[in-house]
């Protein structure tokens, strides 16, 4: 007879942003479940910031956590992290799960920046993450993952991200590495022995008009417009300094 | 259903512009990534597992009789390189042509009419198979085959690679395509459940970014 498995944490936190009268954003609803934390941070334009705390020892195996964020018409807020995200090993080998679900509606807008999620070895994550941007609203999401601490063999990582404008697919892709994956995952064609790697979504009502062309930002980042009012930017790097000056450059260079 | 029909759709002499495309071997032996049978077996085995796995879905799904008008819309999300979906759509034009002289089918005409510029590649194929008289898991595993083909007869000009070498690689790779196809049929009768959204959605990094650049250069020996 097996012993019952040990359940893991299962957490969730929420934040609701909308528009007040006077077309500041406010926040009714601002909640986590430990290890999950919010707080509200000092904003330097008119967006309300929201910091996620906590979510740094963690997920280990067998952990559920669920982000969700809902940003209403004409709310404008932004979302990072106070630490990176690290995926460890739990005590009996079980997958841990994170998953973020993003809505943004029309004139609203949700910048979306958190830290690093770092795969470390003997880890099982399976990362989904879920935006649904109504038509004319605007996205900005960052993701990177990161192979390992370093030095260190990565664990095994699931991640599928998903966005849709307007109900419509925009983006669907998922990146599955570290032991465990298909065949090839780290070879010429997926990884090439890159440590970490990132993308950038900007969905932006001005895309449909005027998409922006396809460039290669570096040997190993490219950016291309997406099959609707978005662009996504792709970036491989040895390791996590360097893909964050990659995707903060072109950041910057598209915003 | 005909094992013949099968072997005609998946030939590389069917005339549909195939040879035309290296799937990303070219840009892949420029960086240096690419450099004999070894490389080019890591190489075909990520891409069948990412967008090889995608594509045999997306055909089995066509095979099905799922939504073309879905499945392009799936396809496009799940290829997010522009670059890409120029040549994906450049492909399937080519072959719709070919597919319609050769299993002519309202479903066939249907598809041109309705995407006058092209349909992704591996909906068309769906669509061409269902048109044979062939199966889910027979679409698939000619979008398999192919997903690993093109690269492996690509480098043979490249690099001057051995053609013995060349097959040897793909008859190695032979159980991993077996495994693709009998999963992408998996998911193609669930896209027919449930909808596209099941649909698999593994991306490769390497092959989306060398793709953009690849489209940039001046001289290149494929189109994509």
């Amino acid at each position: 007879m097996s012993p019952a498995s040990p359940a893991g944490v299962h957490a969730r936190a929420r934040i609701g942003a909308r528009a007040d009268r006077y077309g500041r954003t406010v926040l009714p609803v601002l909640e986590g479940e430990a290890p999950l934390a919010l707080r509200r941070t000092r904003a330097t334009g008119p967006a309300a910031q929201v910091t996620l705390v906590g979510a740094m020892s963690g997920p280990l195996g067998g952990d559920r956590l669920v982000v969700e964020a809902d940003v209403g018409a004409g709310a404008r807020l932004g979302v990072g992290s106070a630490a990176a995200t690290i995926a460890l090993p739990g005590q009996d080998g079980a997958a841990a799960h994170y998953d973020v679900r993003l809505t943004v509606a029309s004139y609203a807008e949700l910048r979306w920046l958190p830290e690093q999620l770092i795969s470390v070895r003997g880890s099982e994550l399976r990362v989904t993450t879920r935006a649904d941007v109504e038509e004319g609203g605007c996205l900005v999401l960052r993701e990177e993952q990161v192979l390992g601490r370093a030095g260190e063999d990565p664990g095994l990582l699931r991640s599928r991200l998903t966005v849709r404008v307007a109900g419509r697919p925009l983006l669907d892709q998922e990146l599955t590495c570290g032991p465990g994956a298909p065949g090839g995952w780290d070879g010429p064609a997926v990884l090439g022995g890159h440590r970490a790697v990132g993308q950038l979504v900007l969905i932006h009502p001005r895309f449909a008009q005027e998409p922006p062309a396809a460039t290669m930002l570096t040997d190993h980042a490219a950016l291309t417009p997406l099959p609707g009012p978005g662009a996504l930017i792709t970036a491989l790097s040895p390791n996590a300094l360097h893909l964050r000056h990659t995707l903060d450059e072109a950041l910057h260079r598209l915003t | 259903m005909s094992r013949a029909a099968l072997l005609v759709l998946a030939d590389g002499r069917l005339p549909a512009g195939g040879h035309a495309h290296s799937g990303g071997a070219e840009a892949a032996v420029k960086a240096g990534r690419i450099t004999g049978a070894r490389s080019l077996e890591d190489f075909c085995r990520g891409r069948l597992h990412t967008t090889g796995a995608v594509s045999a879905a997306l055909a089995g799904a066509a095979a099905l009789g799922v939504d073309p008008v879905a499945l392009d819309e799936a396809a496009d999300a799940r290829t997010p390189s522009a670059a890409l979906r120029t040549a994906a759509r450049k492909l399937g034009r080519q072959l719709l042509r070919a597919a319609r002289v050769a299993w002519p089918s309202p479903e066939l005409d249907a598809l041109a009419a309705r995407f006058p510029k092209g349909a992704h590649q591996p909906v068309v194929l769906g669509t061409a198979a269902r048109a044979a008289g062939l199966d889910a898991e027979d679409a698939a595993h000619c979008t398999a085959y192919e997903n690993v083909s093109g690269p492996a007869t690509a480098v043979v000009r490249l690099l001057s690679l051995d053609p013995f070498e060349a097959t040897a690689v793909l008859a190695r790779l032979a159980p991993d395509m077996d495994t693709v196809a009998r999963q992408a049929a998996e998911a193609a009768r669930r896209a027919w459940d449930e909808g596209t959204d099941t649909l698999p959605a593994a991306s490769a990094p390497l092959l989306e970014v060398g793709a953009e650049g690849h489209a940039g250069w001046d001289v290149r020996l494929f189109a994509s």
